[in-house]
């Protein structure tokens, strides 16, 4: 299968990375290379088989549902490139 | 004599316990050595006040006696671990001047077992690649050199800074961590040992993610032993890291008795590959003799889905990457692209994900992306999946017929040039990890020990590969090799 340049203007958007329109053509064929190589695993026969979920078997551990942390704004906002008035800014998202 | 930066982590531990050197002179010796070890671009972040800091406190509590087998000895950390105050930008200027508020579990672990943190340690961006080369810091470089050639070469990745300050004693051991190979394949080019434990038995939290399923961390570090003493301390439950195995942790080190008489190790046909290179075939046979002559019991075992391994990776790990990326949008932390007048949210994430994350990153980004798109989910991802189980299951039949160990070549070469590969498509790079990447998938323990020299004059390694949590027995198998090969061979330093 391979991938043409809508496909990839696609794939860039989904991810939310900003690729140039003279940049996608190459990265159309990049793409194409990669999916060709992991095509080889269309030669497993795989019915019946499980996908794998856990790499070990083992029950994923809960914990009592209790706070366990908090009140520290001032470190959760201490690395945010636009923090204002104790909260992460962004650019306007309504109307 | 030798130096002090130069000493095992074992001797160094004997003599600070002895009172023969204390850690604040250990500590002076690797960053006098850092210093002029410029060139090989291992140190990204140097943190020599804190590294006095603890060195003087593993000093007092050297003092009082009882301190635990790393107090004091100084360690460099690869930039995936989160540690507090201190640059921990995974070797990407996505997280430039990120300082976070917190420390990782492994870190956090090794300093309070008395470890003295000298440093962060170059690596690949986000651990995506197999020779350093995708790091926003440049190239680290090997502090190994092909006979009289001055061409500079790959430590391997992504944990090359991490093995090339312990190959140039920059340090005494380094933490490193593995998705693909990333310890073993950079141990061997580097002629030291790397260990990737069981996963689940070192937390991954606070260790900026890449493929959750398969990330681990593990020890650097100049021979056995003290890799069996570093891992020691790195391990252990976690409550904050779901995937941790609340196991107790055994005594490593008790393990390395030496003794490996009627185990059984397995030598998989699969992983002889066409055109590998002769000297790699002969370090193998000559491996596989050492353990025959150790008493072991050589058994000829098939894994016959090794050859999709890695185009199995390939689709879990980017998948599982896309995901664990996504949390760097410009909004909590990193950098954030300059927006153009009328620009929206989106462009806001669009371009800072385009500045911020460099083309392998983003390659490897989009590819997971698709991978998990609608109409694509079940051809790539679940196929991908289904064929890792049986990966895993091909290891849990060998090891259900009596294996003990599997021995295999680390990697299909010796270290190579950097910039060699910049033309080769993405493939050529990805194959660096065909003997690694199983392990990973199947979750298993992995070892790199360095075992000879091609006639080039550089460090080749043996991969073991151990039964899940047994990571002592694991570790013995590796000393008796060690102890056979007996590889005793330096850099010569040209740095």
């Amino acid at each position: 299968m391979s991938i043409d340049i809508s496909t990839a203007r696609k794939v860039a958007h989904l991810a939310r990375i900003a690729v140039k329109e003279e940049d996608l053509p190459a990265l159309a064929g990049e793409l194409s290379a990669v999916l060709a190589f992991m095509e080889q695993l269309n030669e497993v026969d795989v019915d019946g088989v499980e996908p794998m979920t856990s790499v070990t078997p083992m029950r994923l551990k809960r914990r009592e549902d209790v706070v366990t942390d908090g009140n520290i704004q001032k470190q959760i906002l201490s690395n945010a490139p636009d923090a204002r008035e104790g909260f992460f800014a962004v650019p306007k998202v309504v109307e | 004599m030798t130096k002090l930066n130069e000493l095992t982590i074992a001797a160094a531990r004997d003599m600070l316990r002895k009172g023969e050197v204390t850690s604040a002179e250990l500590t002076e010796a690797c960053l006098a050595e850092i210093e002029g070890a410029g060139a090989l671009n291992a140190f990204v972040h140097k943190t020599p006040e804190i590294a006095r800091e603890r060195a003087a406190a593993a000093d007092k509590r050297l003092k009082d006696g009882e301190a635990p087998a790393m107090c004091g000895i100084p360690v460099g950390i690869k930039d995936l671990f989160c540690t507090r105050g201190v640059p921990s930008q995974a070797a990407s200027n996505i997280l430039r001047n990120f300082r976070p508020e917190y420390e990782s579990t492994v870190s956090q672990q090794l300093a309070d077992a008395g470890a003295v943190m000298l440093g962060k340690l170059n690596m690949d961006e986000f651990a995506m690649g197999s020779s350093n080369e995708t790091s926003c810091y440049g190239n680290a470089v090997n502090p190994w050199r092909r006979g009289n050639d001055d061409a500079a070469l790959t430590p391997g990745g992504s944990s090359g800074g991490s093995a090339s300050a312990v190959a140039a004693d920059l340090c005494l051991g380094a933490t490193g961590t593995d998705t693909g190979g990333s310890i073993r394949q950079p141990a061997a080019f580097t002629g030291i040992t790397g260990i990737k434990p069981t996963y689940g038995r070192c937390s991954r939290w606070g260790i900026v993610a890449f493929a959750s399923s398969l990330d681990q961390a593990g020890p650097m570090t100049k021979d056995v032993r003290d890799a069996a003493i570093m891992l020691q301390a790195m391990c252990g439950h976690d409550p904050k890291d779901s995937t941790s195995a609340d196991l107790p942790v055994p005594d490593f080190e008790a393990a390395l008795t030496g003794d490996i008489r009627g185990k059984k190790i397995g030598i998989p046909r699969e992983y002889r590959m066409d055109g590998m290179p002769e000297e790699i075939e002969k370090l193998w046979a000559d491996g596989t003799a050492m353990l025959k002559d150790a008493g072991a019991e050589i058994v000829d075992i098939s894994l016959p889905h090794t050859k999709y391994a890695l185009p199995a990776y390939y689709v879990v790990a980017p998948a599982e990457a896309s995901s664990n990326l996504a949390r760097y949008d410009g909004v909590r932390y990193g950098h954030r692209a300059k927006l153009a007048q009328g620009d929206g949210i989106t462009e806001m994430y669009e371009k800072t994900r385009a500045e911020g994350f460099g083309h392998e990153v983003q390659r490897r980004v989009m590819i997971g992306t698709y991978v998990l798109s609608a109409g694509f989910y079940d051809a790539y991802y679940n196929r991908a999946r289904k064929v890792r189980a049986l990966i895993k299951r091909d290891f849990e039949t060998v090891f259900a017929d009596g294996i003990d160990a599997i021995l295999t070549p680390a990697t299909p070469s010796a270290a190579f040039g950097l910039g060699e590969m910049t033309d080769a498509d993405p493939i050529a790079m990805y194959l660096n990890d065909v003997f690694t990447v199983t392990v990973n998938l199947a979750g298993l323990p992995g070892i790199a020990v360095p075992t000879g020299l091609d006639r080039q004059g550089l460090p080749l390694g043996l991969q073991l590969i151990g039964r899940p949590w047994e990571e002592g027995d694991l570790l013995n198998h590796a000393y008796v090799l060690e102890r056979a090969a007996g590889f005793v061979s330096k850099p010569a330093k040209w740095w």
